[in-house]
């Protein structure tokens, strides 16, 4: 399978990602590389395999519902591009 | 027109409910509503680099209680998965949910219908996920600010099937689903306060069809009364479209209860694209049996199974076991009351219509009421003991709102006593057939009505205190002598 200059596109604007024309065609031909090296599973029979999501064979842990965090909210604003009375400042959201 | 006689309107309803555990989904910051802003987050919930996210264990119980009060199917292995899409209140840039395999699958809640029937709504599934922060808008030039206390508070998605088909069927469900909640103590249900979210999925169809037509998504519905009107003029606005020969856009619209309209958000939204993918954090979550079953036995009586105790074992009316289990704390206002020994009937009576009428009136909730289950069990222990008549009852009451004392000592302090001594009301009965010579004269024609009057009249000058049926007996018995 090989992917359309669309895709690229598309798949650039959900990451955020601004790409020039001249970027998208590279950028077709390497997806496609990488999407047939994974079609190459195809030419297995998986009818039998469980779906896998995890490699690690492991329950999820789980914490007791405690609060152990104090205020911490200098230090973290800190690390902000901008921040204003305590809250974080981003670009106008249009609502 | 809602009950339109050619179209029918099918809703579905994603109710998201904020889960009362003390600390986040992922990591030990509070969940306190109303902090100063950014005070309860940390690395985690605010997505710094490198952090790792640990599943808050109680969380976990409450979806197992909320799946089991529905009678859901509570999946032995259940997934975490990152939908990922970008917005300033999202900080990691996705929201940890469920997708393909959430916690509950296939419950149901049964709404008893203003028409006495009752209906079966399905609940497609429930799923555990984060909530957003909160982003301020108004009154800041050219920036938005971002709050970021209530991010990693826990939630609990909960998706009905398509089954409602009215408003009015949709607020009977809300409801029904918030007093689980608050029964369960998951959820506190609060609408206005976003701690019980609802969207509402509607469309409209040609009665008999079998299709579903076009469904719109309606947001923006903070208490349950906007979500019905919400929902009728979606309705209104489809049938409208459609009878004008026009076509629904599969959209969402953002309801706005002042104008009392709802407007397209299309355009301003851009394909939804989620590409979700199981969330490599977080590895699978199994439930045992045992887990299942250690919950089961740990819930409370719910709303169902209690209404049907109070008109079984009781006797109170299917409508009174309605009304008083509509609520845990109407519940156990009612028990409390019935335990100092109040007849259950009575004091179902005494809740529903002094105490509710009251209460409505002044504004407050059950729970707020200046007479306790102990005062009122104890007024109609008054009354049944004959120390007080039911009319006493109603004045010891409305002082007992006003000053918050004990029955007992209001009718003390005002000799409000009833008067069963035969003599005191015998010498009261003398006195107005001698004051009353023509009505006595008319009784003794035939015309017994009066009898009522002459009643009223021995309990006035008793000022309401003697024992109504000594009265009567012994004023029956001069009036025949």
């Amino acid at each position: 399978m090989s992917i359309q200059a669309e895709t690229v596109k598309q798949v650039a604007v959900l990451a955020r990602l601004q790409l020039d024309d001249q970027a998208v065609p590279p950028l077709v031909e390497q997806l496609s590389n990488i999407l047939k090296l994974v079609e190459q599973l195809n030419e297995l029979d998986t009818r039998d395999v469980v779906p896998m999501s995890h490699a690690l064979d492991m329950p999820i842990p789980e914490r007791p519902d405690e609060v152990v965090n104090t205020n911490c909210k200098d230090a973290l604003l800190a690390n902000a591009p901008d921040s204003v009375q305590g809250y974080f400042q981003v670009p106008k959201i249009i609502e | 027109m809602a009950n339109d006689p050619l179209y029918e309107t099918i809703i579905g309803l994603e109710v998201h409910a904020q889960m009362l555990t003390r600390s986040k989904i992922f990591c030990g910051c509070s969940t306190t509503f109303g902090a100063e802003a950014n005070t309860q987050i940390c690395p985690v919930c605010a997505a710094f680099p490198g952090v790792l996210p640990v599943l808050n264990r109680e969380l976990v119980q409450m979806a197992i209680k909320t799946g089991l009060a529905v009678h859901g199917t509570i999946r032995e292995r259940s997934e975490f998965a990152r939908k990922n899409y970008f917005y300033p209140d999202l900080p990691a840039g996705y929201q940890i949910s469920q997708f393909e395999l959430p916690i509950i699958e296939r419950g149901e809640l049964t709404l008893d219908l203003e028409s006495g029937e009752k209906k079966r709504i399905g609940i497609t599934r429930i799923h555990m996920e984060v909530d957003a922060g909160k982003s301020l808008h108004e009154g800041i030039q050219g920036a938005s600010w971002i709050d970021l206390n209530r991010t990693g508070t826990p939630l609990l998605e909960i998706v009905s099937e398509p089954d409602l088909r009215s408003s009015r069927e949709a607020g009977a469900y809300l409801k029904k689903l918030r007093s689980i909640l608050r029964y369960l103590q998951v959820c506190d249900g609060n609408m206005e306060e976003g701690s019980f979210r609802c969207d509402a999925n509607v469309s409209v169809r040609r009665r008999g069809d079998t299709r579903l037509g076009t469904r719109t998504e309606l947001k923006n519905l903070n208490s349950i009364r906007n979500v019905m009107r919400a929902i009728d003029f979606e309705a209104d606005r489809q049938i409208d479209l459609l009878e004008s020969g026009g076509t629904i856009v599969q959209e969402t619209r953002l309801w706005d209860a002042n104008l009392n309209t709802s407007r397209s958000m299309r355009g301003k939204e851009e394909a939804h694209d989620y590409r979700y993918f199981p969330e490599p954090d977080l590895p699978p979550l199994v439930i045992t049996r045992e887990r299942i079953d250690a919950v089961a036995r740990q819930l409370p009586e719910l709303p169902d199974a209690k209404a049907i105790r109070f008109s079984r074992e009781l006797g109170l009316s299917e409508y009174d076991a309605g009304v008083l289990t509509s609520s845990r704390e109407m519940a156990s206002f009612f028990e409390e009351t019935v335990q100092q020994g109040a007849h259950p009937k009575t004091a179902a009576n005494w809740i529903t219509v002094e105490l509710l009428g009251r209460l409505n009136r002044e504004g407050l909730e059950i729970e707020q009421s200046a007479v306790t289950p102990r005062r009122l069990g104890r007024l109609i222990g008054l009354i049944q003991s004959g120390d007080i008549s039911g009319k006493i009852a109603k004045q010891v009451f409305e002082l007992m709102f006003e000053t918050e004392a004990d029955p007992e000592r209001i009718v003390a302090e005002r000799g409000l006593k009833q008067v069963s001594d035969t003599g005191a009301i015998e010498a009261a009965v003398d006195k107005v057939l001698a004051e009353n010579p023509t009505q006595v004269q008319q009784y003794r024609e035939g015309k017994t009505k009066v009898a009522g009057f002459l009643v009223g009249q021995v309990m006035k000058a008793t000022r309401g205190k003697a024992n109504p049926a000594a009265v009567n007996a012994i004023l029956q018995a001069k009036l025949s002598g």
